[in-house]
């Protein structure tokens, strides 16, 4: 089934649901800012919110890489839900870049660009969020029908972002703390999947064909 | 001789914002379910102590921060973890050691410090290393008062300190994700363990050490890093050459021993050019403060770092 085929199939079903997770999915945005405005946030409410909406993006990047390895491995269909996954992780990255200039730096531009030329984990950051402004831009239909096989090939570049997005959250943080450190094996696995992925899927094709063809002595 | 009550002086009362603020605190704690920290405030003791020299005039910042916004990363590295996880610790009763290079070792119960040491008020700012501030009544003594107690010898000439180390008590310190090599230790130079700036805290916003601020004694060094400030210090050693300390250890290139606050030399992860003071901003039209040579403090401590390369030694 190419990508074409694949939108259109789409098409063909109810919208509702992937309305309703664009709607769950902000929720967590929307309480936090209630929740600051309120200053139910702890001490440094602007770091708490910063720091809720990066998770966020990076649980979304995470659940976003997951929808392939959940069909191909145990058969579960999620793909009509991808593409909403894949712009919710886009939104809260885009959020968190603005509340970290607008509430953290207080739009003090020489500041952002002296972090994003000097601070490896901002410009990393920052990388990655460049690298999913054109995925974002090109999730609609028309622009997997233009670009065609183009279009798979430009979204690989999630793998990067969301390698970024790890690696920017453990190189914020001083020490080891088990958290970033989980959500970077994560990534790991979900992207060492990608390498692993034409080997095992070639194993179980052979496997299959070769129990079908077989007869069963008996 | 007939017992006379000494006279109270103004200073010695708790002024009715403070007061107020308590109230606040309390009120949020329940609020918010800090069962941690409402038992340790339950707990608190009242201290009396005069208003000493070096005090800042800027607005405190609320107990409710000061004691739910901490790194002590032995009840865990999450910011929120000291106040939940601390319920359990017993900071009493408590005996600090002093030893080393010294003509008169000894070992002092943190109930005889208290009764006994000549306890100040001491209002500082503190500057973290991950570029926010606070502004702390502290309640403690300095440590040259400590120091001459036990007459360092003319070879000390660095102080040593540690952390009590209860993986039981602080569950930071157990488990698979150990973020530091236990127990914490920090040092000092002897000129800036001597300095009259330096002190060992029993208390904050006039009453005991919350367990989460680092119960009972603590040493604040309001020019310093507030990694510097180590908490729940069971032993004091006067040594010759410079003690090893722990984040140097975990990190050297991002951590020094000096740790000085330094606007111009940067975190190599972070800029300290500027710092955001807590309690202050709330959500919106945060103001980020420009972060000042030693905190503030160059007028009194500056002189120490003379013809130091300050970047070198950060």
């Amino acid at each position: 089934m190419n990508v074409t085929e694949m939108a259109r199939r789409t098409k063909r079903r109810s919208d509702a649901p992937i309305w309703m997770l664009y709607g769950a999915g902000l929720l967590p945005a929307l309480w936090g800012f209630y929740l600051g405005s309120i200053g139910e946030l702890g001490a440094d409410p602007v770091k708490e919110f910063e720091h809720r909406l990066g998770l966020w993006a990076l649980r979304f990047l995470i659940l976003t890489l997951m929808v392939s390895p959940l069909r191909e491995i145990f058969s579960i269909n999620l793909i009509r839900y991808r593409r909403a996954l894949g712009l919710l992780a886009f939104y809260y990255v885009a959020m968190h870049f603005s509340v970290y200039m607008i509430l953290d730096q207080a739009l003090d531009l020489n500041a952002v660009i002296a972090d994003i030329i000097k601070r490896p984990f901002i410009t990393i950051g920052m990388a990655s969020l460049v690298i999913l402004i054109p995925l974002a831009v090109t999730s609609n239909a028309w622009s997997i029908r233009r670009l065609g096989r183009n279009w798979v090939r430009l979204h690989r570049l999630i793998y990067v972002a969301a390698a970024g997005g790890a690696i920017h959250f453990i190189l914020s943080v001083k020490s080891w703390p088990a958290e970033p450190v989980i959500y970077a094996a994560i990534v790991a696995i979900l992207l060492a999947w990608r390498i692993a992925r034409p080997f095992f899927l070639k194993r179980r094709r052979s496997t299959r064909t070769s129990a079908t063809r077989q007869p069963r002595s008996a | 001789m007939a017992y006379r009550t000494p006279p109270v002086q103004s200073s010695e009362i708790t002024s009715r914002s403070v007061y107020l603020r308590r109230r606040e605190f309390m009120a949020g704690a329940v609020a918010a379910g800090l069962i941690g920290a409402w038992q340790t405030a339950a707990q608190a003791e009242v201290l009396k102590a005069k208003r000493g020299p070096y005090a800042t005039d800027e607005e405190l910042t609320p107990l409710k921060d000061v004691s739910t916004y901490n790194n002590f990363y032995e009840f865990g590295t999450d910011k929120a973890d000291p106040a939940a996880n601390s319920g359990n610790f017993k900071p009493k009763p408590w005996r600090v050691k002093v030893d080393g290079l010294v003509s008169k070792p000894a070992e002092f119960d943190i109930e005889d410090l208290i009764a006994t040491m000549p306890l100040e008020e001491r209002i500082y700012r503190m500057r973290c290393v991950e570029a926010w501030s606070m502004v702390i009544p502290w309640t403690g003594f300095q440590l040259s008062e400590l120091l001459k107690k036990v007459e360092p010898l003319s070879s000390a000439k660095y102080v040593a300190f540690e952390t009590v180390m209860r993986p039981e008590e602080m569950p930071g310190q157990q488990g698979v994700f150990q973020a530091l090599d236990w127990p914490y230790v920090e040092g000092l130079r002897l000129d800036e363990a001597m300095h009259p700036l330096t002190i060992l805290a029993v208390g904050l916003y006039g009453e005991t050490l919350p367990n989460q601020n680092g119960a009972p004694i603590r040493l604040v060094v309001p020019w310093k890093y507030g990694f510097k400030g180590i908490k729940s210090i069971v032993r004091i050693s006067l040594v010759d050459k410079q003690p090893p300390t722990s984040w140097n250890l975990q990190n050297a290139q991002e951590y020094g021993f000096y740790a000085n606050v330094n606007p111009e030399v940067d975190h190599p992860r972070w800029s300290q050019a500027t710092e955001r003071r807590i309690g202050e901003d709330g959500f919106f039209g945060s103001g980020r403060r420009k972060t000042l040579p030693f905190n503030g403090y160059g007028e009194e401590v500056a002189s120490l770092y003379t013809g130091m390369d300050l970047k070198a030694n950060y």
